[in-house]
């Protein structure tokens, strides 16, 4: 028998690019228990909901994540639309579906690159990153950011889509296409790849249901579910595509799902363009959301996200409820990891693309509250800190550039 | 694929003694409240015998004279079910979940962490998603806390980092 010996992976690890702790108890190489612990990143957002008008907490529920953010307001502003009982025109319901789907197009290509990093495949990362760009500036061009693109507004969208920026859109889609054809390859072509990902982070078809795995992880275990399907919402019931699943249920399957998805966004994106019909791209929303209570849902890029909100006649939420699909996922990696290799642990905890932002939701600074008004400091006093910094704590004098500032 | 109306008319035909009220808000959305007395026979009737096998998350609301818990069950063709369940403000509490769905574990634990809903047969385990030591007693989704009431010795425990 050898020896067991815990291995704390967090909640700061190099190895994870968000805060979460993996206690992973070995038996030899192999991995013989894991305790999941999240909430590092609790930030009190629902609470705070409560204490804002709806319109502000649209903009904090943006904020939720950095990656999906366009899937959390939208989430959410369906919910008031429905409480309020607002219709919001076609036009704006394409120019959503159209955000979203590039939104989905930025994160499984970031994820492609992640996941290649882990594995020490950094080619792949720089190539999939490189052409991430160019869907990073038509969100720009589009919304005005990369992130947080702000485009929603509660009774439709803030802005439009003119023709030129259409031509720009489908240009851009032919590129992606075809450095997706190439993805495609490599991941059912290259031998290097499919031997590193295939039989790492197993779960069966069965476990996957019973751990409620959702996204691309439950669809690359068999479980044909897409809300953009199931429950459609924006213009996705006016599109046509196809649910990409399965059965191989490892990080090699969550691979090719994501990179055939890509696929599927592409043809959505045309599809949405060239039907996007005319009018006007919202109705004026009331100040005052009528009682009542709503559940919204939305297909991420990683799943699954779903908000539940209760109005109470006023301005200000009774009670918004976010529901993130990495929570969704997260006890499913536990399964996942149970007896594989220590060394497959970054690539099967980056396989559900997990995102902890969204997960954790809530609690403000509790910390600065009493200090608050020391921490702040103006643009040139953080400067002036921060070569100060460096100069007492790791020896390194960065004093001319203070003097490039003036 | 049933109409949430079909839905909201079936429920109510077989399940009347368990049921409080039970409503189709639109396509895709029927909401129903059930008795606490009879929360688990509901429960695992909606999920085993009428489809809800699919758990979206569970919301606790504190409607300040009680609390209430809201499961969101979905289906395979896309309808959602929201089943209510009540709990009374002193010592509030609802049974478990987990024996049906595991991942059920962390939602349950925000319910205890955030609004002090004790669920009862739920295994011990690290708490979600407040530090391990926010001050007992301390619910902060409950309608009467406010960040003041936050015990001053958690702030000098973890200091925030500020001594680097």
């Amino acid at each position: 028998m050898s020896k067991k010996v815990v291995i704390p992976i967090g909640p700061q690890h190099p190895a994870l690019k968000e805060p979460a702790s993996f206690d992973v108890t070995l038996k030899g190489e192999r991995v013989a228990d894991i305790l999941v612990k999240v909430g590092y990143n609790h930030r009190g957002i629902e609470k705070a909901c409560e204490e804002r008008t709806f319109l502000q907490s649209v903009y904090l529920v943006e904020r939720v994540c950095g990656i999906c953010s366009h899937s959390h307001s939208t989430c959410f502003i369906q919910a008031i639309e429905e409480l309020a009982n607002l219709k919001i025109p076609p036009r704006a319901a394409y120019i959503r579906s159209l955000i979203g789907e590039l939104e989905r197009i930025h994160s499984h290509l970031l994820w492609l690159g992640v996941a290649a990093h882990e594995i020490g495949f950094d080619t792949l990362l720089m190539y999939s990153w490189r052409d991430r760009e160019i869907v990073m500036d038509l969100l720009a061009l589009l919304t005005g950011n990369r992130v947080n693109y702000a485009v929603n507004v509660i009774g439709g969208v803030r802005k439009d889509v003119s023709e030129e920026e259409k031509d720009q859109i489908l240009k851009a889609v032919d590129i992606l296409e075809e450095r997706t054809k190439y993805y495609v390859q490599v991941a059912t072509e290259e031998v290097t790849l499919i031997e590193r990902l295939s039989k790492v982070g197993y779960i069966s078809h069965e476990d996957a249901l019973k751990y409620g795995a959702v996204g691309p992880t439950g669809r690359a275990s068999g479980i044909k579910r897409d809300i953009r399907k199931d429950d459609p919402y924006a213009a996705y019931g006016e599109v046509d595509f196809e649910v990409i699943t399965d059965d191989h249920c490892d990080v090699y399957g969550r691979a090719v799902v994501r990179v055939k998805e890509l696929m599927q966004s592409y043809s959505i994106i045309r599809q949405l363009l060239k039907k996007l019909p005319q009018g006007p791209l919202s109705v004026v929303a009331p100040r005052l959301i009528p009682a009542g209570e709503a559940v919204s849902r939305y297909e991420a890029p990683r799943g699954e996200d779903i908000h539940f909100v209760k109005s109470n006649g006023t301005d200000k939420p009774e009670r918004v409820k976010l529901r993130a699909p990495t929570l969704a996922n997260v006890q499913s990696v536990a399964k996942m990891l149970e007896d594989g290799y220590l060394a497959d642990v970054p690539i099967v905890i980056a396989a559900i693309d997990p995102c902890f932002s969204c997960t954790d939701r809530m609690i403000v600074a509790v910390n600065n509250v009493s200090t608050a008004k020391e921490d702040r400091m103006d643009w040139k006093t953080l400067r002036e800190f921060s070569i100060d910094w460096y100069k007492k704590n790791r020896g390194v004098d960065f004093t001319k550039l203070k003097k490039l500032d003036k | 694929m049933k109409t949430a109306n079909e839905i909201a008319q079936k429920l109510k035909e077989t399940y009347s003694s368990y049921i409080l009220d039970v409503s189709a808000q639109r396509e895709r959305r029927v909401w129903v409240e059930v008795d606490p007395k009879y929360f688990r026979e509901s429960f695992e009737s909606f999920v085993l015998k009428e489809g809800f096998s699919i758990l979206s998350t569970i919301s606790g609301l504190d409607l300040k004279d009680k609390f209430q818990v809201i499961y969101h069950m979905s289906s395979e063709d896309g309808v959602v079910l929201s089943i209510k369940v009540n709990a009374e403000r002193e010592n509030p509490s609802v049974p478990t979940i987990t024996d049906l769905f595991p991942a059920a574990e962390l939602s349950e634990r925000e319910l205890e962490d955030l609004l002090g809903i004790n669920v009862t047969g739920l295994i011990q385990g690290r708490r979600y998603p407040l530090p391990d030591n926010w001050p007992k007693g301390q619910y902060p989704l409950r309608k009467d806390w406010n960040i003041s009431m936050l015990d001053k010795k958690t702030e000098k425990e973890t200091d925030g980092g500020k001594n680097e």
